[in-house]
């Protein structure tokens, strides 16, 4: 055998991870800027462009508190879904481990509407989100004991259901005890998620905690690679299997808990993101979930440019989009792996 | 001794697997663990993984008490291929393989020219590099299972622990494998595989461990641990013996239930 030359040619890896993750890049750039210059008010790019830059006049107003934040809120819920819904995926070994399909998303959303409507909110800036990762970390860390009590995938997923169910329920009756006036058009809000309206405040509270939900991933990403051989495989390898599990639960926590916070419950970017990059990527759990949050962005840009096309009043909700290319594509999944199996 | 199980009892719940298991997997030998399905053979290894507590003994492993080894250390002294391993996620051979190296690589460290040779090393000797570059799903049941053993011999430990190997392989992959472990051992690792297959067992090992409900019912070379006496207590079976006409070991074949 000629160890040389193979060694050098196996670390180029026969896969298109590096194409994939540049095209990821561009269309991300492409998306940003087009979700930037899309909105009501008829400025032109140039406006907007010396407005973001100036801070003057109605335009830099627009660009800078309305333009920015819906675009880099996109950015940020997208990257907080796609990266939570890799991880899950790696730490369940389940292709439809995914936040809101289990459940995640949905007691995000209950936490944040428990802080909004009784005045929890008002009285600090970081209770609001605070609620939600402890939401999502109630949900996350039940899900995960379920899986320790030996459920399967589907199991999984129905619990999930039962999960979500309850957890929009509770947000309903919260809601409805709150005496809140616009009680049924903010349920839709928050079962549906939308990036419309939203302020620097809101990026000023999402953007860390994502970021320190994907650093946590990342920290899990070589257990779960690990994990790929199973548990008891991963701990003989000398991977610390609770730590990993405890670093995804509380990551994915902080990661959706946080996006839900700003934009309510966008459900399936998590599901379907992972799965359609996981070829480009080796199906490498590690590997995958930084493009994931990268794919995840795209895909919320994306949806968050289609809404604002589609029903330029403003009418159309960021989750529709997301949830009518990930239903499908969710039955979909279940079909082929029922195959499989 | 490379690990040395020192009347070790150990149970799930109320229920006792090992009860006072005294047993060793010198080094440069292959050691056979038999015994019927439930018998403790898995929990054997477990327990000296540290996957496993024990209610009392002790285990030992490099003369170093289990307790006092690292994580890490420990993964670079074991190589454990639990039974029915598969791949949750179909990773291209060569990289499942890889994995095998984790307990080697520092932190978010890729790998090293050392990794790459220990892995493409493992591929061949399991006859698997031909489709190292294919996907674990696209591989046979038992080209997996190559796939998957490579992976255990590209960690490179003193101490290798497979536990039931043999079965998804065809019979000339089966004494395939007979033939590596004993290449493992002979480099002086300490090789111990569980086994159900007498005949492999009686034939390539050196010394064989009998467990029968959680005890060791026998221990020493394949004749005397595998006598007709044995045999009939422990699995309820008689063997027919064949002589080796090269002058080997005489074959052992399960033959009738008593």
């Amino acid at each position: 055998m000629d160890a040389t030359v193979s060694i050098q040619e196996l670390r180029t890896a026969p896969d298109h991870a590096r194409a994939t993750t540049l095209a990821l890049g561009v269309l991300l750039a492409v998306f940003v800027v087009a979700s930037f210059l899309l909105g009501p008010s008829n400025l032109s790019p140039g406006e907007l462009f010396s407005g973001l830059l100036s801070g003057h006049g109605p335009a830099g107003v627009i660009a800078r508190e309305i333009r920015l934040p819906r675009a880099a809120l996109g950015i940020v819920v997208g990257a907080a879904l796609g990266a939570s819904g890799a991880a899950l995926q790696g730490l369940f070994r389940n292709p439809l481990a995914e936040p809101g399909v289990t459940g995640v998303t949905s007691s995000a959303g209950l936490g944040a509407v428990l802080a909004l409507y009784f005045g929890l909110a008002a009285s600090s800036a970081f209770l609001l989100p605070g609620f939600a990762v402890a939401g999502a970390l109630m949900s996350a860390g039940i899900l995960y004991l379920l899986s320790r009590c030996g459920a399967g995938a589907m199991a999984l997923v129905l619990s999930g259901v039962a999960i979500a169910s309850f957890a929009t329920a509770l947000t309903a009756l919260a809601l409805s005890l709150a005496q809140n006036p616009y009680a049924m058009s903010e349920m839709v809000l928050w079962m549906l998620g939308s990036l419309k309206d939203r302020t620097l405040s809101d990026l000023a509270f999402c953007a860390p905690l994502t970021i320190a939900g994907l650093l946590l991933l990342v920290s899990a990403s070589r257990g779960l690679d690990a994990l790929t051989l199973g548990e008891e495989a991963a701990q003989s390898l000398g991977v610390d299997v609770a730590s990993v599990r405890g670093r995804v639960v509380v990551g994915v926590a902080l990661a959706t808990g946080a996006a839900t916070a700003a934009a309510g419950a966008v459900s399936f970017v998590g599901l379907v993101v992972p799965h359609v990059l996981r070829r480009f990527y080796g199906y490498e759990p590690s590997r995958l979930i930084l493009p994931s949050a990268l794919g995840g962005a795209v895909l919320v840009t994306a949806a968050d440019i289609a809404v604002r096309l589609i029903a330029p009043d403003g009418q159309l909700l960021l989750g529709v989009v997301t949830a009518m290319l990930g239903a499908p594509f969710f039955l979909w999944l279940i079909l082929r792996l029922r195959s499989e199996s | 001794m490379s690990v040395a199980f020192e009347t070790v009892s150990a149970s799930y719940g109320a229920r006792p697997v090992l009860s006072g298991v005294t047993a060793r997997f010198p080094r440069g030998a292959v050691t056979g663990i038999v015994g019927p399905n439930g018998a403790g053979k898995t929990t054997l290894f477990r327990a000296a993984l540290g996957l496993m507590k024990t209610s009392s003994g002790s285990v030992k492993v490099l003369d170093k008490a289990l307790p006092q080894w690292s994580r890490e250390g420990l993964a670079r002294s074991i190589a454990y291929l639990p039974q029915g391993s598969d791949a949750h996620w179909p990773l291209q051979a060569r990289q499942l393989v890889a994995l095998g190296r984790l307990p080697h690589r520092a932190a978010f460290a890729s790998l090293s020219s050392v990794d790459w040779i220990a892995i493409d090393e493992a591929l061949v000797r399991c006859d698997a590099r031909q489709f190292g570059e294919r996907r674990m799903d696209q591989l046979s049941a038992g080209e997996r299972a190559r796939v998957l053993f490579a992976r255990a011999l590209a960690t490179a430990a003193p101490i290798l622990l497979a536990d039931e190997p043999a079965a998804y392989l065809d019979p000339a992959h089966q004494l395939r494998l007979m033939e590596l472990l004993r290449e493992e051992a002979s480099r002086g690792t300490a090789v111990a595989v569980t086994l159900h297959d007498l005949a492999l067992a009686s034939r390539h090992c050196d010394q064989i461990v009998v467990l029968d409900r959680g005890q060791v019912a026998g221990q020493g070379a394949p004749e005397a641990a595998l006598s007709d006496a044995a045999l009939a207590r422990v699995f309820g079976i008689s063997a027919m013996h064949t002589p080796d006409p090269a002058g080997g070991r005489a074959a052992l074949t399960p033959w009738t239930r008593l």
